[in-house]
């Protein structure tokens, strides 16, 4: 079965849980941007925690079912429309062949995402079905859809879960204001104290400079020390000898605008990266639309460490929730 | 004969790296914060060292231009465990220093001064550019001391290059050009960024070179197009058939200037099929690059010409 794709949507894409073990070759990991909302769809649905789904960015697509198809959505809030008829969000929708899918306005965060029972068909590159639109790999030949696509669905292959509706205690809130937690290091020591101060301290803006590759805030920026640049590094003091960028890292080129590096990073460059969001906090920063108030609060590793625990037991309690096994 | 104080410049990495982390699945060691070939060479020595000790847990080992970044999973791998491994290979490096890499040279042609990086370099000039009114190979030319734009080619193509580096986007090649420091060709990015560069445009910032894989923004300096893909998700030539990004941190390239005809041919080439790039295995010995690096050069070029 497929869904025929009539409106693309601003930047609709497959994606899954990412590929890994190509980032040394500059093949990013990519992924759905908040993997919590797409796993939970995933397993309203009955399917596993890796398969492919499709991630909607603002303005979702309008697509039509060949077949039957047991779908969900989830993420950012949005209304949601079967044949024009107002569905719910988080729970699962029994599509008839022909019905119509489509949405209206997002209310909050940026992304939402269609699963659907069997997952999203197309082959998978490099071990992952994610779409990586620079290098145009993954997803459906390697692009955003568009009019007229259409987007192979798989066969179910287990059955769906006693309950149909995510509680409410397990979805994700999508505020204006966040805090988002970093470990400092790489070349934090860079930074002047007032600079670190201002990082740390100051209030911090999502501009709309934001997408899959990484977000870019506005602020009171920050101060570099001054020093003799080293061979090959480049001439502004938040220049380094081109490095490996870590995904989430935070780099601030010439000290006045953050920008985090999100799941489809440039794998490396030029700019000196101050702290890292932890793993538990990229689902967060991914919810961030632009406006979004943003405080750094900073954390020990182990304390990412913990917290990266504990939003893993958050998410098998979310599972079981719903009478199902990740 | 050179000697080794100002072979290369730098025959001396600092003594031991810095080890930092980006949050809790990251470790960058920081060889250090200066580019030279014995940093690099150590980043390679240390990234494949690591690759073989199989450890578990371990995700990604990206080596860079005079660091490496360890992507881990920390459900696996404590970071305590990583960083007293990588540690531990840094340790050994120092008692037995890797002098010798095999690999391969390979000929790169190119088409200098081509009009694909000339139309594109016109529309990013007022604002973006250092010298809005020239070229950027004028303007490199200006910049590195030397006659014309002529001289700044000759210079980029007749030493050969070591690929220090391959990232930023997928299979995009950092290459450090193999002579002494006060040899290096250093050229300031664009003040500020493009929106967009040609496909296969050959650009430099600092003392690196770069083959840009796809289009898309950048801010190196613009001299020309490589005539052959570079990258290749489909797999279509034969020098992709065991993966879509075709070089390696290590990799040596030879740059080769091409007319318009040739670079035609060559298209001509890449569209039925038929393409191959000219490469040669070769063993290439860190120590001799650095003592002597106009004759090692000579003698590693050498070896494309057997072919």
């Amino acid at each position: 079965m497929a869904f025929e794709i009539k409106n693309p949507g601003l930047a609709t894409t497959v994606q899954d849980q990412g590929r890994t073990g190509y980032y040394n070759v500059g093949i990013p990991q990519s992924g759905s941007m908040d993997q919590y909302s797409a796993e939970l769809g995933n397993g309203l649905v009955g399917n596993r925690p890796g398969d492919a789904v499709l991630e909607c960015t603002y303005l979702g697509p309008v697509l039509v079912t060949d077949a039957e198809a047991v779908i969900a959505i989830t993420g950012a809030p949005v209304e949601v429309k079967v044949n024009g008829e107002a569905k719910p969000q988080w729970t699962r929708l029994h599509l008839a062949a022909g019905d119509e899918l489509s949405f209206g306005v997002i209310q909050g965060g940026t992304r939402y995402y269609i699963a659907v029972q069997g997952g999203i068909d197309v082959p998978e590159v490099l071990g992952s079905r994610s779409t990586y639109t620079l290098g145009g790999i993954g997803g459906l030949n390697g692009r955003k859809l568009e009019a007229g696509d259409l987007v192979p669905v798989g066969s179910a292959r287990g059955d769906l879960p006693s309950v149909e509706t995510l509680p409410e205690s397990f979805r994700p809130s999508f505020a204006k204001e966040q805090s988002v937690r970093i470990v400092l290091g790489l070349y934090d020591h860079r930074l002047t104290d007032a600079g670190k101060d201002n990082l740390l301290n100051g209030e911090w803006k999502v501009t709309p400079v934001a997408d899959r590759m990484g977000l870019r805030y506005s602020g009171p920026g920050v101060e570099w020390k001054e020093r003799e640049q080293p061979f090959g590094a480049g001439s502004d003091p938040s220049n380094i000898v081109d490095a490996g960028y870590a995904v989430g890292s935070i780099q601030i080129p010439g000290g006045t605008q953050p920008i985090i590096l999100h799941r489809d990073a440039v794998s490396g460059g030029g700019y000196a990266m101050v702290a890292t969001v932890i793993s538990a906090d990229m689902d967060l920063v991914a919810r961030a639309a632009p406006g979004t108030v943003t405080t750094f609060v900073a954390v020990s590793q182990d304390e990412a460490i913990v917290a990266r625990k504990e939003r893993a037991e958050q998410k098998s309690k979310a599972w079981e929730s719903l009478g199902a096994k990740p | 004969m050179t000697t080794p104080s100002t072979a290369l410049s730098s025959n001396s990495v600092r003594s031991e790296a810095r080890y930092t982390w980006g949050g809790d699945e990251f470790l960058f060691v920081e060889v250090d914060e200066s580019m030279s070939l014995a940093a690099n060479f150590k980043v390679m020595s240390i990234a494949r060292k690591l690759a073989d000790a199989e450890l578990s847990g371990v995700v990604d080992i990206c080596p860079a231009n005079a660091s490496l970044l360890v992507r881990f999973n920390p459900d696996i791998l404590p970071p305590s465990t990583l960083e007293s491994t990588v540690r531990k290979i840094e340790l050994e490096l120092r008692n037995h220093d890797e002098q010798s890499l095999e690999t391969r040279i390979i000929e790169v042609p190119v088409w200098y001064d081509d009009p694909f990086t000339a139309e594109v370099a016109q529309r990013f000039r007022e604002g973006f550019h250092q010298e809005p009114g020239g070229t950027d190979l004028d303007y490199a030319a200006k910049v590195n001391g030397l006659k014309d734009a002529a001289e700044f080619i000759r210079r980029h193509h007749e030493q050969p290059w070591l690929v220090s580096m391959v990232g930023f986007v997928a299979g995009l090649p950092f290459l450090f050009q193999l002579v002494e420091r006060d040899k290096q060709l250093q050229v300031p990015k664009y003040l500020s960024p493009r929106t967009d560069t040609p496909k296969l445009t050959v650009g430099h910032g600092g003392c690196f070179a770069a083959i840009y894989s796809v289009r898309g923004a950048g801010g190196y300096q613009m001299f020309g197009v490589a005539a052959a893909p570079i990258y290749d998700p489909a797999q279509s030539l034969a020098d992709f058939k065991d993966f879509m990004v075709f070089f390696r941190p290590g990799d040596i390239v030879k740059f080769k200037p091409v007319t318009e005809d040739e670079y035609n041919a060559i298209q001509a080439q890449v569209e039925d099929g038929s393409y191959r790039y000219r490469q040669v295995p070769v063993t290439f010995d860190a120590g001799r690059a650095l003592s002597d690096p106009q004759a090692y050069n000579q003698e590693l070029m050498e070896a494309l010409n057997g072919i």
